[in-house]
This record gives structure tokens, sequence and C-alpha cells, in this order.
């Protein structure tokens, strides 16, 4: 007997099989789709694996060009990535997210905070200095509507309820600056230089404005407009920056065996960090949407609400809230 | 399958899973349909919604818009085309463009990627969109090893070809007649006939015996005759 009729032997009984896999094919498709109790069916469906394996490796050397090698190799494909899905229990999952994972994120990034602060408050300073110094040049960081407004000895914020109402402004702030956050975080992929980028330019703008409204005599204006929720989206910002700058140090220094894999690992785990940020930026944009242009609140209720939420946003980012202890 | 233009995954069982890797012509082309449906739907919110909000068939911005304006008419067709990807693609591990076009995301083990990974996938878009038309997204599928745009680099995903409509023909019932064998059986069979004269006399026979079903052969020491039966046992396996 010759090795042709061998062969032949083995791919007819081969293909006697492809009922075992369709079946195989269909429980795996049900299983993808939705979560089973079942003991019975998660067993089935590592024996399908298995038999899906065992098939594949040989379809691979009897019948390389078949149509019955590309349904088996879908049907195996398909049940590793069923077999190798992670676990989802939502609850589970949002809890250990703020409960750990992101305490975790935010000691691993220490250093990065520090540093993202530190830029931006020198930005900050640098920003109003060079306004201190050559007034003219606040045209290169605001529009000429708000220097004509500050030059007529007002802010641009005042009355800005009369024009829109507080959930609109709301909803515009909040998601600009989720934006301008989230591009913060993706711009790290810039080698860090997209990061540096936007926390210098808002450092500058920043301490430029302030140093504008000074000269014009609406600083404590312009603060007490801010400090509502300036506590919590400054430091927010800063937080982006630093999650960008871990993004950036990973493709400068990669800390695992090629920059690809480093960058991925950075990207995720500090990612982390933008889902607290972007929750922060949600509260800080209603807060500049109903406390901040409002002429009722004094100053001191609004320095009490500033306080209090960058208190709460340190009890978040250090898992306080979710029973973690320091 | 192509097996040069796919990832190949190492597996528990030893036999490694073959991934064939989608290009940027399947990416695009199921962009293009997702783009087309979130346009579509968020036009028809708006147009729908501004018709209602101005009880008339008039479109445009009132003069001074309330926030019932911007909360009702602007803002949802905004969430339809930004958080378009991001929700599907959590909820569904996919979108309607990607079925149309046969692909499927995956992490790069070959397994289903996480919700993390994809929340990452999508925020990303926002340097895969740059300057316009996705071109740094659209570049970078080029230029990388596995076709994946920036925001796949940073989750750790790519995008595969499911060939879910390859049609297996029909093939007769796996339940052997009386006279053939299964797959796995067929394959000792091969297997010992391969082997037959390197093989120890008693073990062959012994493997024989425990094949051969007729009380004759199964009690035969004669090598020719058990020889014989195995090769007609496999000669009746060929026969479809």
């Amino acid at each position: 007997m010759n090795d042709q009729l061998r062969d032949h032997a083995l791919k007819v009984t081969l293909l006697r099989r492809s009922d075992l896999w369709k079946r195989a094919a269909a429980r795996t498709k049900r299983l993808a789709n939705k979560k089973t109790d079942d003991p019975a069916d998660a067993s089935a469906m590592a024996d399908d694996y298995r038999m899906l394996a065992h098939d594949v490796a040989k379809i691979r050397r009897l019948l390389p060009d078949s149509r019955a090698r590309e349904y088996l190799e879908t049907a195996y494909a398909q049940a590793h990535a069923t077999l190798h899905r992670p676990a989802w229990h939502p609850g589970y999952a949002v809890l250990a997210l703020f409960r750990d994972e992101i305490p975790a994120v935010v000691h691993w990034l220490r250093p990065h905070i520090i540093w993202a602060t530190a830029l931006f408050i020198l930005t900050a300073i640098a920003g109003y200095s060079m306004i201190h110094t050559y007034p003219d040049l606040i045209a290169l960081f605001a529009s000429p509507e708000l220097i004509a407004t500050v030059e007529r000895g007002q802010l641009w914020t005042e009355g800005l309820l009369n024009v829109v109402p507080s959930s609109v402004l709301s909803l515009q702030i909040l998601t600009n600056n989720i934006v301008v956050s989230l591009f913060a975080y993706c711009a790290g992929f810039l080698f860090g230089l997209g990061t540096l980028y936007i926390l210098g330019l808002n450092g500058l703008m920043l301490g430029a404005v302030f140093a504008f409204t000074g000269q014009h005599g609406l600083s404590y204006d312009l603060f007490r407009f801010v400090v509502a929720h300036g506590c919590v989206e400054i430091s927010v910002m800063c937080l982006s920056g630093a999650a960008g700058a871990a993004v950036g140090e990973a493709l400068i220094r990669p800390t695992a065996p090629s920059r690809t894999e480093s960058f991925q690992r950075a990207a995720m785990q500090s990612g982390r960090l933008i889902v607290a940020c972007v929750l922060l930026l949600v509260g800080a944009g209603i807060i500049e949407g109903y406390v901040s242009p409002n002429p009722m609140f004094p100053l001191w209720t609004r320095i009490v609400i500033g306080v209090s939420y960058w208190i709460f946003m340190l009890a978040l980012l250090n898992g306080w809230l979710f029973a973690r202890r320091p | 399958m192509d097996q040069q233009s796919g990832l190949v995954v190492d597996s528990v069982t030893g036999v490694d899973v073959a991934l064939p890797v989608a290009g940027p012509g399947a990416r695009s082309y199921a962009f293009v349909i997702d783009w087309h449906i979130r346009t579509i739907l968020s036009a028809a919110w708006y147009l729908v919604a501004a018709m209602l909000h101005n009880g008339g068939w008039l479109v445009n911005a009132p003069v001074n818009p309330g926030s019932a304006w911007f909360i009702y008419v602007l803002a949802p067709p905004a969430v339809i085309y930004f958080l378009y990807h991001p929700v599907l693609e959590v909820a569904t591990r996919g979108t309607p463009g990607k079925r149309t076009a046969g692909i499927q995301i995956v992490s790069r083990d070959g397994g289903a990627p996480g919700v993390g990974s994809l929340l990452t996938r999508n925020v990303f878009r926002l340097i895969d969109s740059f300057p316009f038309g996705y071109a740094v997204g659209l570049v970078t599928t080029m230029l990388t090893r596995n076709h994946v745009r920036i925001g796949d680099l940073a989750a750790g995903t790519l995008l595969i070809y499911v060939h879910n409509d390859t049609a297996l023909a029909h093939y007769a019932d796996e339940r052997p007649a009386v006279n053939q064998l299964d797959a796995t059986t067929a394959e000792v069979v091969t297997e010992l006939l391969q082997r037959w004269d390197t093989l120890d006399k008693i073990a062959r026979r012994r493997i024989a015996h425990s094949i051969l079903k007729d009380p004759v052969a199964a009690q035969s020491e004669d090598d020719a005759l058990l020889r014989t039966r195995l090769e007609s046992l496999t000669a009746a396996a060929s026969t479809p």
C-alpha cells in the first residue's frame, strides 16, 4: 500500500468529521456572544478546542489549500478567542479600577505627576512674566474679542449665563476639557513632545491671561471665576500630562523587549488614570457651567467648593472613597 | 489561506493559531461603511429633532437657541457621531462596518480584547485621524507589520478576517459504516502500516488485534494476514 493511498484514507476519514466541526463552530459562536453558567458547555467547548486543534494540524498537512481547511482554521481561531476571553464582571471591574488600579497607577506615575506639575507651574510663571514685561504679546494667547473686553474693564465671563444656559455651557466646557485631556495623553505618542507642548501652552496661556487681567485690575475677578472649578481642572491637566509623559518615556526608554510592547504597556496602564480624569472633568464642567459664572456665589463659597472638590479628587485618586486606607 | 499575511499565535494545544490579518483595504472598507452609518444617523437625528423643535420644516438654528436646542437637537448627533465606535465596539465587539467587511478585533494573543483595550484604541483615534481623513491611521496601517494603526499599537489589538461565510461541503457522516474506520483509528492504522517492518512483532500484533474486529483476524498470529486486513480496512476508508 503506497503513501498516496494512505493519505487518501486519512483525508476521507478526516472529512467525515465535518459534522463535528460544524457543531463545534456553532457552539463557539453561541458562547462567543453570550455567557453560560453550564459547566457542560464549558467542558464541551474545551473538548471542541482540542478536537479542532488536532484536526487543524492534520488538515494543514493533508489538505492545505482546501475550503475545509479555511473553515477549520476559522473555527479554531474563534474557539481560541472565545476561550481566551477575559472574564468581565462590570461591577467588580469598576470597583477594582477605582479601589486598586487607579491608586496603583497614581503611585507609579508620581515622578511624572511632579514633573508635569512643575512644567505647568514654570510655564505659567513664564507666561505671566512675559505678558507683565511685554503686554503686547497677549495677542499670541488671547483672541482680539477677549483682549478688547478686558481692555474695557470687563471679564469675558461676565454675563456669560445671559448668552448661554448653564447646562449648555457645562456641556461645551466639559467636552472641550475632556478632548484637551485626551489629547495630552495621546500626544505622548510623539515621544512625549506633544504632551509637553500641550502642557506648556496651557501653562503659558493661564499665566499670560492672569498677567493681562492683572494689568487691567481684573485679576481678583478672574480668580473668583476660576477658583471653584480650576483647582481640579488644572490638576487634571497635569495628571493627563503625566499619563502622556509616561507613554512618551516608554518609547524613549523602553522597559519591555520592544518599543511597541513598552508603548502598549504604558498606554494601557496610564490610560486607567484617564478614566478618572474624564469623570473629574465632568464634575469640573458642571461647576464651571453652574457656579463659576453665577455672580450669586460669594468668594468663600467658591473657595469651599473648589477645595472640597480638590480633596474629593485626592480621595478618588488614592482609592480612599472605596475603602482603601492610606 | 496565505500564511505569510497572517499572525501566528501559540496555543496550549501545541497547534498554533493562524490569524489572517486584515490589511488597509479591508479596514478602510469597514471604516467607510461605519462613517456612512454614523453620518446618516446623526444627520437624521438632527433633521427630525430640528423640525420637531421648530414646529415646521425649518431645520436652521433659531436666533436665540435655548438649552432644549442644544440638548435635544445638537448634542445627540454629536454623541452618535463621536461615540459610535467606542460604544459599539465595547457592547458588541465590532461595528456593522467591520461585520460587513468580515473583520474582527482581537488582541495580539488571538483572544478577545478587554474593555480597556477597546477604549484605548478608540481614544487614540484623536491621533490616527490627524490631520484629516484618518491620514495618520491609514499610513500607519500601510507601514506596520500587522497593518495596525496607532490606537491598535497602544491597545495591543489587531483586525483579522473572519471567514464565517465559508461553506463546508457536506461529507459523509462521521460515524463509519461497519467496514469503515473513524478518523482517529485510520490515523493509527496508517501509522502502524508505515512502521510495520520496524515494529516489534508482538507489539504490532497487539495493536492490530485491538483494531481488527473480525474474530479470525483478532486471534490470528499470522503477520501477513493481519497486514492484509489492515490494508483492506484502509482501502475501505478511502471510499467516501
